[in-house]
């Protein structure tokens, strides 16, 4: 009875949070995990955070992750309910990845191009093995460096597109749908649905993206480019009439060059899935290229037969923390409702008997 | 009141678009009116449907009163009221006849409600077509049409298969006498309290982002048949504190025998019948 203890629910709350507090402090004797030291050295984790929080702030992710106690779902909830409280200001202006200085930049459909193949602070080729080094605190060898390259870095989405051989970008809406303060809606626009995948959750597009590759979906996809760096973010205020820089982001952008289309009219080119994430966000941009293009399906003439394919699914499920509430939801009281259950198949049961 | 907020939270534009979203509600009964729905502190799931539209009617006079499960001391509705109490210092109460505002979850208080009280009822699937038809933009097509055909079908399966209606809560309802609307997952017990209620009824959906409402002296049927009437049941029994044999009521299993004991989920009917002098 603890669960409902009657007139005893105030105090059972303030003595679960009372216990959540003391937990997750974990053992005194161990030194207290710092925010700073959660932002610098759990990178990947602030950074998926914020993506799924839909809030670029270092430092609040890594608070948010701290008073989560590392359960990032929690910690991007944290966020979001912050971030709904902040006013709007403006809208930025689309930002120019095209003029970022990759950290990291490869393509997978050109051996060398504009600019490089650029691996920067990458796993992909370490071999997981564990590194019990890191047990102990230890300070790496310094990273060796070179000068900076000033070389352009175009994307090879315009290498391709100089040829005809890609589909030209579609004209954005001169004010995005905004689906923090409108509700989403079908059909959904392709800026709805974007924002929809970039703040979804990063394993149901994976597992999302893995299925059109394995033929729920196909989309022929090749990695045209991935790059990763900071771009400048502007807005222009009215009142100026021209465009001011009011900070730096993080990105990853992925570029997908997929299935080839084409009509009597229209030559055939290849078509694109866009995937863009906060800080170094690869597996989450890659997978939300493969979804984007997937569910492009009905616009390019193809037979929407698979989950990737129908809009109302995705974007209605990818959400974690819309689906996180309702799936635990189930752990409330719901025994009005299991009540007139039971006396439904009691009665039906008695007449069955009878 | 807790310093940095808003009254009651959430800031005048957002309860603004809320209260247009709610007159379009009250205008067409039974409607449901896609509306910006916040991220609220809660989790979805938790209320926050419901709580952004207490937040928008909310007023400094106000008296509220919440509810889940029938009952004031559930976990949730004490959350929910210190919420209110620390975001809009309102005062709160649990007799039903003193609110002005009552937020429930999935129960309508046994007292009658009264000209000028609020319902606001929490909605975790306002599509009652859902369950047949799962894609929202084909179940609005079909609200527009008025193509009820499906529920009617299930309905008529369920008596043929079981020999009754299965569903015996979230019974869906049609609302003067147009659209089909989830009663929210209230029993069937208390679907007729929804019917000519003299109080204003609001249900709000956060996480769908949906909301709709019943205004006052709304007729409101319950679906069913000429030879299968709808029928409120609750268990047989009396319940065992205040001995009300006609509200509903909560199995409670008090041994490790399987032993029950019936009682009122509406805790305030319930003590209010005991300070009468009532017993089980």
């Amino acid at each position: 009875m603890a669960y409902v203890a009657v007139k005893g629910g105030e105090r059972a709350i303030d003595n679960a949070h009372a216990w959540l507090a003391e937990a997750r402090r974990g053992a005194a004797a161990v030194p207290e995990l710092g925010v700073e030291q959660i932002a610098a050295q759990l990178g990947r984790a602030v950074e998926r955070v914020m993506a799924e929080g839909s809030l670029y702030d270092r430092e609040l992710a890594a608070l948010a992750i701290k008073q989560a106690q590392g359960d990032l779902i929690e910690a991007a909830f944290l966020l979001r309910a912050y971030r709904t409280t902040l006013p709007r200001f403006a809208a930025s202006l689309p930002v120019d990845t095209g003029s970022m200085r990759p950290l990291r930049r490869i393509s997978a459909i050109f051996k060398d191009l504009p600019g490089g193949q650029v691996l920067g602070p990458t796993t992909d080729y370490t071999h997981r093995l564990l590194d019990f080094a890191l047990l102990a605190e230890a300070r790496p060898p310094a990273a060796p460096e070179a000068a900076a390259s000033d070389a352009a870095t175009p994307r090879v989405h315009d290498i391709l597109g100089a040829e005809g051989l890609i589909e030209a970008d579609a004209p954005g809406s001169a004010e995005p749908f905004d689906l923090t303060r409108a509700p989403l809606g079908f059909p959904a626009g392709r800026d709805a649905r974007l924002q929809a995948l970039a703040r979804g959750d990063e394993g149901f597009l994976l597992a999302l993206g893995y299925a059109t590759q394995r033929g729920y979906g196909n989309t022929h996809p090749f990695v045209g480019e991935i790059r990763m760096g900071e771009v400048a973010v502007e807005i222009e205020p009215p009142e100026l009439g021209f465009a001011i820089e009011i900070g730096d982001l993080a990105l990853t952008e992925c570029q997908m060059v997929t299935q080839f289309a084409g009509s009597k009219t229209e030559p055939p080119q290849f078509t694109r899935g866009y995937g863009l994430a906060f800080g170094q966000s690869e597996r989450k941009a890659m997978a939300m290229a493969l979804v984007d293009r997937s569910l492009r399906a009905e616009e390019l003439g193809e037979d929407a037969t698979a989950p990737s394919q129908n809009v109302e699914f995705v974007l209605s499920h990818c959400d974690n923390i819309e689906a996180t509430g309702f799936v635990e939801h189930l752990k409330l009281p719901h025994y009005v409702d299991f009540q007139s259950e039971l006396e439904t198949v009691r009665r039906m049961r008695g007449e069955r008997g009878a | 009141m807790t310093h940095g907020y808003n009254f009651a939270y959430l800031d005048e534009q957002t309860k603004r678009m809320i209260r247009r979203a709610l007159l379009k509600a009250v205008a067409i009964p039974g409607h449901q009116i896609p509306f910006g729905g916040r991220e609220m502190p809660l989790p979805y799931g938790w209320g926050t449907g419901g709580i952004q539209l207490t937040a928008a009617v909310l007023g400094a006079s106000d008296v509220l009163k919440v509810i889940d499960q029938g009952a004031d001391d559930t976990t949730n509705a004490v959350s929910i009221r210190r919420f209110f109490a620390r975001t809009a210092g309102v005062a709160t109460t649990t007799v039903t006849t003193q609110a002005t505002v009552i937020q429930t979850r999935h129960r309508i208080p046994e007292t009658p409600l009264r000209d000028g009280q609020i319902m606001v009822y929490q909605v975790p699937l306002p599509e009652p077509l859902a369950k047949l038809e799962p894609s929202r933009a084909e179940a609005a097509r079909m609200h527009a049409l008025a193509e009820y055909g499906l529920m009617q079908v299930k309905l008529y399966e369920d008596v043929t298969r079981y020999g009754h209606v299965s569903i015996s809560y979230d019974y869906p309802v049609l609302a003067n006498h147009r659209y089909l609307m989830s009663p929210s997952p209230i029993p069937a017990f208390d679907n007729p309290k929804l019917h000519m209620s003299p109080a204003l009824q609001l249900f709000g959906a956060g996480r769908e982002k949906r909301l709709y409402a019943l205004p006052p002296w709304t007729e409101v049927r319950s679906l069913d048949f000429d030879d299968h009437p709808f029928r409120a049941t609750r268990a047989p029994q009396v319940c065992g504190l205040c001995g009300a044999a006609d509200s509903y009521l909560d199995e409670v299993v008090i041994d490790d025998r399987g032993s029950r004991l019936f009682v009122c989920s509406d805790t305030d009917y319930c003590a209010g019948r005991q300070e009468a002098g009532h017993g089980g």
